[in-house]
């Protein structure tokens, strides 16, 4: 193995130029998983599409300017990717050395978002407001965190060819640090990203090859913290109202259980084409709350009909499939822990939220990756989708 | 690294990569079903909840077509006043329910506040009227007859009344031309309630909630037509109800205009003088009770005699149709329908039912020729008819000796038909029936239309009532067990009725054929049907159902449909028996007829007159006048409860109508300039290029206008009855 750039070609080869460089067989260009990346691309373009369909009208946010959305979402979408090439460049394996910074950091920016820095948004206090109308959610890097600190513990050893799987020790250490992030995003109380979390957690453990015990126990722990966490009244009454809503759309339709109502109506109204862009009664209208966030679905369901919202769904199986390759291809236990978490994490995510607006989930604040307007949560996806990709780009030629 | 295979993966590993995988791609495959079911499965169903969601309507409430009389004067338009409004739902957002505003407004209008406040209070069964029997969502008028001042001030002070709105609206009027108020045959309109929203919903003409409705009369029967549809614009809006767009707008139609048969002039002249009828009877005593003639109600109708159009219908007592514009009193509505007014809403004419008298006799000489009684033998008129011991005299105990059936009817002879019905009660078997019983009696009665409705385009009919021995059977079937109770042998004359119908009352007896066979007894007929009967007798035999609307006319003018005359029978007798009565009923008012003397002067050879009088006895009460008469282009019933004598009570009253439409004076004398209708108004009112129809102006009847002028003298020697001066 080289070790200047990580790349297994051979350095006796000829110089050759930048653009022979790109283009070569076995160039980072050529090496790049291209389903994967135009797909993600893909999702992002058309969530700025249906962004600014569902703020084109608000313009109590848009302060009069329909397009502010659009442009927003597409900066976002190209910080994303400079931040994807970013984390390529640098790759998952150098990362593995600034773990414990990152851990480090991301602990004290949660923290920093329960002191009077944190702003609550929808219940949720989980914003770190920064200032000329940019604000953070520090917990949807904290799932990056995550991933990488568990996947350094437990692969470490595996990859250094010290065990099969890894021990009960490490496994312990590593379900510890992730509980600390967890325990704090929970006093936010960011519920949904606990949730997400928690399915990270058991993708990571079920990828690194932990025993099944650990597997099961973590299941068992997690059925039994949420019958706790209710029993003990730890959750504030919009929580609990948002699962009563969920148990029973009907419930109240003004209030909790009209979210839930306007975005099965949304969607439902689109049909097989839907009404097209612009032209949704729902989205136009402005009845489905949320819409360019954590309902951005909706729009979709409404406006493209089942063949652009199936399309949507399509793109992130295409996403998660090429991920499920790379877990798959990936010669390190780490870049496979790395993949498998991901995956995780987008997986649940998106059922969670398309769940939701499909009146399958209870309601959770959670972004659809790519496609939702937010900069913390399409950073953090296109920073995964780099860790995918530095993964992909630097295993080993199969010839 | 030796441990590891190439892929690096343990047999663990690679197997829970593969459980991964699985469960992410069932995740998709769960959201992509669900997404199927939502949008392809139920698709139309959150498609119309979406629809629901996001369009508000906004109606524009049709105008209501006119009711025009046959020459295009309105019975029944529009007028547009300042309708000051109130929107409950805005006021039941305030924290005083409105109290302050609605005082305020009190104020303005000069009402009572607490009438305003009633008048905006919802209808239930506990609430006294006034209360609101509409939509609450509805803004719901308070006074109709603000005043441009009010209308400024609300309008200038909208701060001071919120929720409150003053607009021009079209209101429905009834002007009443020439005094000709109309009122039972027009109707009136009131608020649609939620049964007939709910009801009409999948029609082609549904509801709207603003919606007026027709509650009797033509503005019942042509509803429809009359309402029009109203302009509905639906705007999309968003989910604080601001407007968006406006999706799809039906243009109003206003409602179509009816044009009617009545004669407004003749309506007025018809109402005016069965007031004057029933005024002047009221002071003649009745020698039968000694009291004096009550005459609490009455009905005239004027008919087109070869098309059933009818020309004028007055029932009394009557009312203003006006009470029920813009929502009726509470005192109003209590006067209409009390017993001390003796119901006004009712129309006589058509509901109103009395024995027939002897304007039945001629459905009788009609029975009489089917069962082979030749019209022109003789038959004796004695002074009376005695039946099983009792005797049955003849009017005033009169007898003529050997008449034929037409002079039977110019003497309204009782005892010619007593023998008759009599006799044929006999033939048919009598007490014992036979089972191919003729029943030339009851059946030449149904034949002249009686006991059924006329079909006349009015709501509410009745059929009046032919009492053959069905009737009987089931009647004593309802009745028995009260009659069995009641009754005692040998007791009051009530309980022995009653003792003997207990008994009995099931069997047609030779006593009720008598009586039957002079229009008496359990008869009940309606002064419709026996102007259709008699127009039937005049036109050659054709039953036409009786029409008032004679055309609908859409708003533009363009289309125009007429309501043909139509008939729902023939007479039962030959060409050659009409002629017979025809002779017989022109010889009632030349001299030795029961209405000679209320015709004299009459020109008999220019306008021949045929008539019947008729003196009807209801048990209990005084007797009913009746008078049918025809020429050969009209027909005029009169009828009145508690009357007297058909020819003493409403003879006068007839003959000034028929004065008036033909432009006679008292002597006889033809004014064509003066005559209202000489001859039946066969065409429509001349419609304008933009749809409108002009007025002609009506002059309010004079009665004076017929008096003969003692100067110009030349007056023509009588030609039928008496000489005027025997005229009341």
């Amino acid at each position: 193995m080289t070790t200047r750039t990580g790349f297994s070609v051979s350095r006796y080869a000829p110089d050759r130029g930048p653009v022979a460089k790109l283009t070569a067989r076995d160039s980072v260009l050529r090496r790049l998983d291209w389903p994967m990346l135009l797909s993600s691309l893909a999702l992002s373009l058309l969530g700025a599409l249906l962004v600014w369909s569902a703020t084109r009208g608000r313009t109590e946010l848009n302060n009069g300017d329909p397009y502010y959305f659009l442009f927003r979402h597409l900066l976002n979408t190209g910080i994303g990717l400079a931040l994807m090439v970013g984390t390529v460049w640098l790759g998952h394996r150098t990362l593995r050395g600034a773990v414990p910074i990152l851990y480090g950091v991301s602990i004290l920016l949660i923290l920093a978002v329960l002191t009077p820095l944190g702003a609550t948004i929808n219940g949720a206090h989980a914003w770190i407001v920064i200032g000329g109308g940019f604000s953070l959610q520090p917990s949807e890097f904290v799932k990056i965190t995550i991933i990488l600190v568990m996947a350094v513990l437990l692969a470490s050893k595996v990859d250094a060819g010290d065990q099969l799987h890894p021990d009960h020790m490490t496994v312990a250490k590593s379900l510890v640090l992730a509980a600390l992030p967890m325990g704090i995003v929970m006093l936010m109380p960011d519920l949904g990203s606990v949730m997400v979390m928690a399915v990270i957690v058991l993708g990571v453990l079920l990828a690194s090859g932990a025993s099944n015990r650990w597997v099961l126990g973590l299941i068992g722990a997690g059925v039994g913290g949420a019958v706790l966490v209710t029993a003990l009244g730890m959750l504030d009454e919009y929580q609990i109202n948002r699962f009563a809503a969920f148990a029973n759309p009907e419930l109240d339709p003004a209030g909790v259980g009209y979210n839930t109502n306007q975005a099965r109506i949304a969607i439902g109204s689109g049909g097989l084409y839907g009404a097209g862009l612009f032209k949704g009664h729902q989205t136009t209208g402005q009845f489905v709350p949320e819409q360019q966030t954590d309902f951005i679905f909706t729009v979709a369901g409404e406006e493209l009909g089942f063949i652009g919202a199936g399309f949507i769904l399509v793109l992130l199986g295409v996403v998660l499939w090429r991920a499920c390759r790379i877990a798959r291809e990936t010669t390190e236990l780490y870049g496979t822990v790395v993949a498998a978490g991901i995956i995780a994490w987008f997986a649940f995510q998106s059922f969670e939220n398309i769940g939701m607006t499909l009146g399958i989930m209870p309601v959770a604040g959670l972004p659809l990756p790519f496609v939702s307007y937010g900069g913390s949560s399409m950073f953090a996806v296109w920073i995964a989708i780099g860790l995918l990709q530095s993964i992909r780009v630097q295993r080993p030629m199969t010839a | 690294m030796s441990n590891i295979p190439e892929t690096g993966r343990t047999p663990r590993v690679r197997i829970r990569l593969v459980v991964i995988q699985v469960l992410v791609f069932s995740l998709l495959l769960t959201l992509g079903g669900r997404l199927w079911y939502l949008q392809i499965r139920n698709g139309k169903e959150y498609t119309d909840e979406a629809k629901n969601n996001h369009v508000q309507q906004v109606v524009q409430p049709a105008v209501r077509g006119s009711i025009l009389d046959a020459r295009g004067v309105p019975l029944a338009d529009n007028e547009t006043r300042l309708v000051v409004s109130a929107s409950r739902t805005e006021l039941m957002k305030m924290k005083d329910k409105g109290k302050a505003v609605l005082t305020r407004l009190a104020g303005v209008l000069e009402m009572k506040p607490e009438d305003v406040i009633n008048k905006i209070r919802l209808c239930d069964s506990e609430t006294p009227k006034p209360c609101w029997n509409g939509s609450p969502y509805q803004p719901i008028p308070v006074t109709d007859e603000a005043t441009t001042q009010q209308a400024l001030t609300i309008r200038e002070a909208s701060e001071d009344f919120p929720g409150i709105t003053a607009e021009p609206t079209a209101v429905r009027r009834y002007p009443a031309p020439g005094k000709a108020r109309t009122a039972q045959v027009l109707g009136y309109l009131s608020p649609v309630t939620d049964q007939e929203i709910e009801k009409a919903k999948d029609t082609d003409s549904p509801f709207l909630r603003s919606d007026q409705v027709g509650r009797s009369g033509i503005e019942r029967t042509y509803d429809k037509e009359l309402r029009g549809k109203a302009g509905v614009t639906r705007y999309e809006v968003d989910n604080l109800g601001r407007v968006m767009g406006q999706t799809k707008s039906d243009p109003g139609i206003a409602g179509s205009t009816l044009v009617t048969s009545i004669d407004a002039r003749v309506q007025a002249v018809a109402e005016y003088e069965l007031a004057q009828a029933m005024k002047a009877v009221r002071q003649e005593t009745d020698k039968i009770t000694g009291r004096k003639y009550e005459a609490d109600a009455g009905a005239v109708v004027v008919m087109e005699t070869k098309t059933g159009r009818v020309v004028a219908m007055a029932s009394q007592p009557d009312y203003d149709p006006n009470a029920w514009v813009g929502g009726i009193s509470a005192s109003d509505y209590a006067a209409l329908t009390s017993k001390k007014s003796n119901y006004p809403l009712l129309n006589r004419a058509i509901q109103g039912q009395a024995p027939a008298g002897s304007i039945f006799k001629v459905v009788s000489a009609s029975a009489a020729v089917r069962a082979g009684h030749g019209f022109n033998d003789r038959y004796n008129c004695s002074s009376s008819y005695s039946l099983g011991g009792r005797s049955f005299a003849n009017f005033e105990s009169k007898g003529h000796g050997p008449i034929t059936l037409g002079e039977a009817l110019k003497f309204s002879c009782n005892t010619v038909f007593y023998a008759l019905g009599h006799q044929e009660w006999q033939r048919d078997g009598g007490l014992k029936p036979k089972k191919d019983a003729h029943d030339w009696f009851y059946r030449t009665a149904r034949d002249f239309g009686l006991g059924a409705e006329t079909r006349i385009d009015l709501p509410n009919e009745v059929t009046g009532r032919i009492p053959d021995r069905q009737w009987k059977q089931s009647f004593w079937e309802a009745n028995k067990d009260v009659w069995c109770k009641q009754g005692k042998k040998g007791g009051s004359y009530v309980e022995q009725i009653a003792y003997e119908s207990c008994l009995e009352g099931n069997q047609l007896k030779a006593y009720d054929s008598i009586n039957f066979a002079i229009g008496q007894g359990d008869v009940l007929v309606t002064p419709i049907q026996m102007a259709t009967a008699y127009a039937a007798i005049s036109n050659g035999g054709t039953l036409y159902n009786p029409t008032v609307g004679k055309a609908v006319i859409s708003p533009d003018g363009k289309r125009v449909r007429e309501i043909k005359p139509a008939p729902h029978g023939k007479l039962p007798v030959g060409p050659e028996t009409i002629r017979d009565l025809d002779k017989g009923l022109r010889s009632v008012v030349e001299p030795g007829g029961t209405a000679a003397w209320r015709f004299g002067g009459w020109p008999q050879d220019k306008i021949p007159m045929r008539a019947k009088t008729g003196t009807a006895q209801v048990y209990g009460k005084q007797t009913t006048s009746w008078l049918a008469t025809y020429t050969d282009d009209f027909t005029i019933v009169m009828t009145i409860s508690q009357g007297g004598t058909g020819s003493g009570a409403s003879g006068p009253a007839v003959r000034n109508i028929y004065d008036a439409m033909y432009g006679l004076d008292d002597a006889g004398n033809q004014d064509l300039k003066r005559a209202l209708l000489p001859k039946p108004q066969k065409t429509l009112p001349k419609i304008n290029p933009d749809g409108t129809i002009d007025a002609p102006a009506v002059k309010p009847y004079d009665p004076e206008a017929q008096k003969v002028d003692p100067e110009a003298g030349g007056a023509t020697p009588p030609l039928a009855g008496p000489p005027p001066v025997w005229r009341d």
